[in-house]
């Protein structure tokens, strides 16, 4: 039988903010344990939350960048648990009337084709403490500094088919909140962390499967593994005559598998009920109006512009709006020598490959925007050729030189395109290489082509790199063909 | 709706409220009084009338991003029951 996979996400995002959602506390990673847990983060008796406005300006922007309904007014509700790492005994969060409402993301698969992914509403919510289960004399370690950071929560349709669909979804969500600035994304550190339900159906079958929900994916690499094993155990269990039943599932990473989770008691008996502490929130026109206005240009708007102003390659154009450090970068590099193509091929090519050589990110190059460009320039006014431009960056990258224009001149690359210093160096490469002039002279003509690479080689080992290899080749051809 | 023990008892779980049996007969009677009141209620045409998130006719106050809270750890520690290298123990949870 053939089965379609079905994909919804639930990623939460870490909101930027300096302070907690409802206390003045600090939202720093890293701090000492307990360090910045207020008396409103612990919950202690007679405090009362106060909502940060940050908080609701960031989720407000995300759901203006992904098109979304910003319904007049939100409200805060109570989901009830009990868990260490919570210590109210509840999570203040938003269950019927949530702060950003449906909208739309559109995402890019590895074709470069662009598909919409349904959002079905994003809720503001505070974080949980952490847990350590390390062992404190059979006890657990509560660290409640996280508790009470703001989160967005994003929830989809289950509208991803495919586990490259839903790894290229949370890379759209990604790139959006890093792009607007309310959120690092970082997953590693939790900034971004996401669940993932999956299920099967027979293709053409229009009811939904029965779904597991895989808590905690961290990486964009997990989701994608996670939901290739789900999907092979769902499918494995129906066609041995089981039943998929609705669970929750953790994905270990090291076995490569989802697991089981132990099913609580009482599990899914939140009792929701509206926060009495906390007043509905109302936003008028005015203010949503004014983030409107303020909203940096996205990654899809200016995926479009890279390719429609600048020419740029759907590829190209989707590798460098990825993230808005790339684009800003990309675009200085552009502003500087003049040329998208060029820039666009050196931003992917030799900066991206020295990054990833050295494990950098791009706020950490050791090569600037403008030395790009300037080094680009060069190579565009032909002042050095491909080759030399290597070179300059490789220099630059390793801080010999303030700029391209220092570096050539230090190790003299200025391009040679002197066409009587070329002609002295061809003769000379003629003269020292009877054998392969000869083999030149009585190979087939569709062969030489091929055999005139040895003479450019030599010619460009004899200018140390500088000739202009363009002006290299036509000479020797017409000095070559002068001999037969 | 009857209400009946094993009602009390789940809810009482939910809260983690420990309840003698006399109790959770004397809460079956008192909970029933509550939930005919809400019949009740029931009862009443609300069509074309919002629900009320919150008694008060206001809306939320919001506050600057600000950290204005300055670390009070070893004040907050003084009344937990067990601490240890600055965090808060509790028996052990088990995933």
């Amino acid at each position: 039988m053939q089965w379609e996979t079905v994909i919804g996400l639930e990623v939460h995002v870490q909101l930027a903010t300096k302070s907690k959602i409802f206390s003045g506390a600090s939202t720093a990673f890293g701090a000492e344990p307990n360090s910045q847990a207020c008396a409103v983060d612990l919950g202690l008796p007679g405090v009362l939350p106060v909502l940060n406005e940050q908080a609701v300006a960031m989720a407000v922007q995300f759901g203006l960048a992904v098109h979304a309904e910003i319904p007049d007014v939100s409200v805060f509700d109570r989901k009830n648990y009990f868990y260490p790492d919570l210590p109210k005994g509840y999570q203040t969060s938003q269950m019927y009337h949530p702060i950003v409402g449906p909208g739309e993301v559109e995402i890019t698969l590895d074709d470069d084709t662009i598909q919409r992914v349904r959002i079905h509403h994003a809720h503001l919510e505070e974080d949980a403490g952490k847990s350590l289960h390390e062992d404190f004399h059979g006890m657990t370690g509560i660290d409640l500094n996280r508790a009470g950071t703001p989160l967005l929560e994003i929830v989809s349709e289950p509208d991803m088919r495919s586990a490259k669909e839903a790894a290229a979804y949370l890379k759209a969500i990604h790139s959006i909140v890093t792009y607007l600035g309310i959120s690092d994304g970082n997953m590693a550190e939790g900034s971004m962390r996401c669940d993932v339900n999956v299920s099967v159906r027979p293709v053409g079958q229009e009811a939904f499967g029965t779904r597991a929900e895989i808590k905690n994916v961290n990486s964009f690499r997990f989701v994608e593994r996670a939901i290739a094993f789900e999907v092979d155990r769902q499918i494995e269990l129906i066609e041995d005559g089981g039943k998929v039943v609705q669970e929750t599932r953790l994905f270990d990473p090291e076995r490569d598998e989802t697991r089981s989770m132990r099913t609580k008691e009482e599990a899914n008996d939140y009792r929701y009920f509206p926060c009495p502490d906390l007043l509905p929130v109302v936003l008028d026109q005015a203010y949503v109006d004014h983030l409107r206005e303020a909203l940096p240009e996205l990654p899809a708007d200016k995926r479009e512009r890279f390719q429609t102003e600048l020419g740029l390659s759907a590829y190209d154009a989707n590798v460098l709006s990825a993230s808005r450090s790339m684009a800003e970068f990309f675009e200085e590099v552009k502003g500087v020598c003049g040329d998208a193509k060029q820039a666009a091929n050196w931003v992917q090519g030799e900066f991206s490959g020295a990054l990833n050589r050295e494990n950098l990110s791009i706020e950490q190059s050791p090569i600037n925007a403008r030395q790009l460009g300037e080094l680009i320039s060069r190579v565009i006014d032909d002042t050095i050729n491909g080759k030399a431009a290597k070179e300059v960056f490789q220099a630059l990258w390793n801080h010999q030189g303030k700029n391209a224009d220092e570096v050539i001149e230090a190790k003299g690359l200025k391009q040679v395109t002197d066409t009587g210093a070329i002609e002295a160096m061809i003769n000379e490469v003629i003269a020292d290489s009877p054998a392969q002039v000869a083999q030149y002279c009585d190979a087939e003509p569709e062969k030489r082509g091929k055999m005139i690479g040895y003479f450019v080689g030599q010619v460009m080992k004899a200018s140390r790199g500088t000739a202009n290899p363009q002006q290299v080749n036509k000479l020797l051809k017409e000095k070559l063909d002068a001999k037969l | 709706m009857v209400l009946e023990q094993t009602h009390v008892r789940r809810a009482a779980h939910l809260a983690r409220l420990a309840i003698s049996d006399d109790q959770a007969s004397r809460f079956v009677d008192d909970l029933s009084q509550i939930l005919d009141m809400v019949d009740q209620l029931q009862r009443v045409d609300t069509d074309g009338v919002a629900p009320l998130a919150h008694p008060l006719d206001a809306t939320q106050r919001l506050r600057a991003d600000e950290v204005t809270e300055t670390n009070q750890r070893d004040a907050f520690q003084r009344c937990a029951p067990a601490v240890e290298d600055g965090l808060y123990l509790v028996p052990r949870v088990v995933e």
